[in-house]
């Protein structure tokens, strides 16, 4: 194993907390309430902003410091915030309904987590980060949330499903190159709040209108 | 192999010592866990020696056999209790290679308990009653969707040696790795979900009801009485030990003796009964914490012990190469 020679291994806290990252996808896919899902992204907030300070010490890039900060504002505190009064206001509440069961969807992750480590290999071994073991394991959380938007049925779940693609997009630009520049990082932090700003008021459109949030009923809409 | 000891005699009187201990400390952990669970459920403990008691009034009990039964009712609570008392002269634990060394390969130790359970099954089935066939076939299914993540959480650890075997796993740790691993971690929570599938603790099953339809590992003893359902309940709690200890094998080894001084072993044995002390106490907290599955979530618990323990697998690559 030649290229362990050149590079050191990646650090043990690193490592660490991005394997929880990777974990906390896994325990997304696997939730069955809704309440608790939205934890479960608040707390893949928190993994995120450790995992963004550990890089940032290890690597002594100040810039990530704030990253940091900006993760643990919007990830942490304001965005499962405004879920969270999203939920109550819809008077959602009880269970996620799936399009394949959890077992299977999970054995599919495996697959799908095999499949970005392999991808990423190459990548990880031209990379000259600290972190760079790390970028497969972005790759594998990026299509993880890929994976739980396409086998929801609601679109509350969707939408989680995309944010959850957020953070991992953040964690593999830290890993791979230490972060967007800032100016991108703080413009993709203020899309993804008005984003779910908009999915907000879009949830009241969609309740009003079919009475429910399963997404098949969008599939037979008149165009006119 | 430099750890072979120059007395040989001696090696096998620390294995005799080690089956021993395994053999007359298992029902105090068993008493320490249900002391422990007491506790946390404001009850009165009925104290550390409990399991001791039960199997002695057990042992002094006469035998009733059911109706029915053939030679393989009458033999397998014995063959149970020393295939458990077996596979502790395999599992390092006072020393760190025992003179059955060669032998003390962890897919051989995942084979013993197989046919312990095979056995265990089979006798349940023997008499034809609805409970002990019901029990077989939960144990089966439970075991079956378990193995694999054994298997995989034995291969993520033997990654670091290139070996199966026990000892030499126990020596690549030595070899001055940081313990902290990503990997190793990971493998550790898939390894406690299947310790608690493997040995009927709670989530799975309940270990102290004969009443309810759902049990596994009690309905398949439900005709034994006397001397021989005491050699089951006594294979059963040195078969709880024999995971834990595997388990410190793998991932806590801190603290096992390395050579034959008198000094070493006494530390090693004191840190095991201090992890197998933490270890007790964890497993009562779980105990008091989780409510049980219903049977049809078993597939979604052993489902979530393989992700784990592929996870850690896959991550040992990308992370630890």
């Amino acid at each position: 194993m030649t290229p362990s020679l050149l590079h050191p291994p990646t650090s043990p806290l690193v490592g660490f907390l991005g394997s929880a990252l990777l974990l906390s996808s896994f325990a997304m896919l696997a939730m069955r309430r809704m309440g608790s899902l939205v934890r479960i992204f608040a707390l893949q907030g928190i993994l995120l902003t450790l995992s963004t300070l550990s890089v940032a010490l290890a690597a002594k890039e100040p810039h990530l410091f704030f990253s940091a900060l900006f993760t643990l504002a919007f990830k942490v505190l304001l965005l499962p915030f405004l879920l969270f009064r999203l939920l109550e206001r819809l008077h959602i509440r009880g269970e996620v309904e799936v399009l394949l069961n959890v077992p299977t969807t999970m054995v599919a992750g495996l697959f799908v987590v095999v499949f970005s480590f392999a991808l990423s290999a190459p990548i990880s071994e031209m990379a000259n980060t600290v972190s760079r073991g790390l970028i497969g394991v972005g790759l594998a959380a990026l299509l993880l949330s890929f994976l739980m938007m396409i086998t929801r049925r609601k679109a509350v779940t969707q939408v989680l499903g995309f944010l959850g693609m957020e953070n991992a997009l953040f964690f593999s630009a830290i890993n791979a190159t230490y972060g967007m520049p800032m100016v991108v990082e703080l413009g993709v932090a203020f899309d993804v709040l008005v984003g779910t700003f908009v999915f907000g008021i879009f949830f009241f459109q969609i309740r009003e209108t079919f009475e429910s949030f399963d997404l098949k009923h969008m599939d037979n809409t008149p165009t006119e | 192999m430099a750890l072979i000891p120059t007395f040989p005699s001696f090696g096998w009187t620390i294995s005799l010592l080690q089956m021993l201990f395994v053999i007359f400390l298992a029902p105090l952990l068993y008493g320490w866990i249900g002391v422990v669970r007491a506790i946390l459920q404001n009850r009165r403990p009925a104290g550390l020696l409990q399991p001791w008691r039960n199997i002695l009034r057990l042992l002094r009990k006469e035998t009733i056999l059911p109706e029915g039964h053939s030679y393989l009712f009458l033999f397998v609570p014995p063959l149970f209790f020393f295939i458990m008392a077996g596979a502790s002269l395999l599992i390092p634990f006072l020393m760190v290679s025992p003179p059955l060394a060669p032998v003390a390969d962890a897919v051989t130790l995942v084979g013993l308990f197989s046919l312990a359970r095979f056995a265990m099954a089979a006798a349940a089935m023997d008499l034809g009653t609805p409970f002990g066939d019901m029990g077989g076939r939960r144990e089966m299914m439970v075991a079956f969707l378990t193995e694999p993540a054994t298997l995989m959480i034995l291969f993520t650890v033997s990654l670091w040696s290139g070996s199966t075997a026990i000892p030499s796993i126990l020596h690549s740790f030595s070899l001055g790795h940081s313990p902290f691993h990503p990997s190793l971690l990971i493998a550790a929570m898939a390894f406690i979900l299947v310790f608690l599938g493997e040995n009927a603790r709670l989530p799975i099953d309940n270990p102290s009801t004969h009443l309810e339809l759902t049990m596994i590992h009690e309905a398949m003893l439900l005709e034994y009485s006397g001397p021989l359902l005491a050699l089951m309940e006594w294979g059963s709690m040195q078969k709880l030990l024999l995971y834990l200890l595997l388990g410190i094998d793998f991932f806590a080894p801190l603290g096992i003796s390395r050579g034959l001084s008198p000094l070493s072993l006494l530390v090693g044995l004191v840190a095991l009964l201090g992890k197998l002390f933490v270890l007790g106490a964890g497993i009562a907290l779980i105990e008091s914490i989780f409510a049980k599955l219903r049977i049809f979530r078993i597939p979604e618990f052993t489902a979530l012990a393989y992700l784990l323990s592929t996870l850690g697998f896959l991550l040992h690559f990308v992370l630890e190469v």
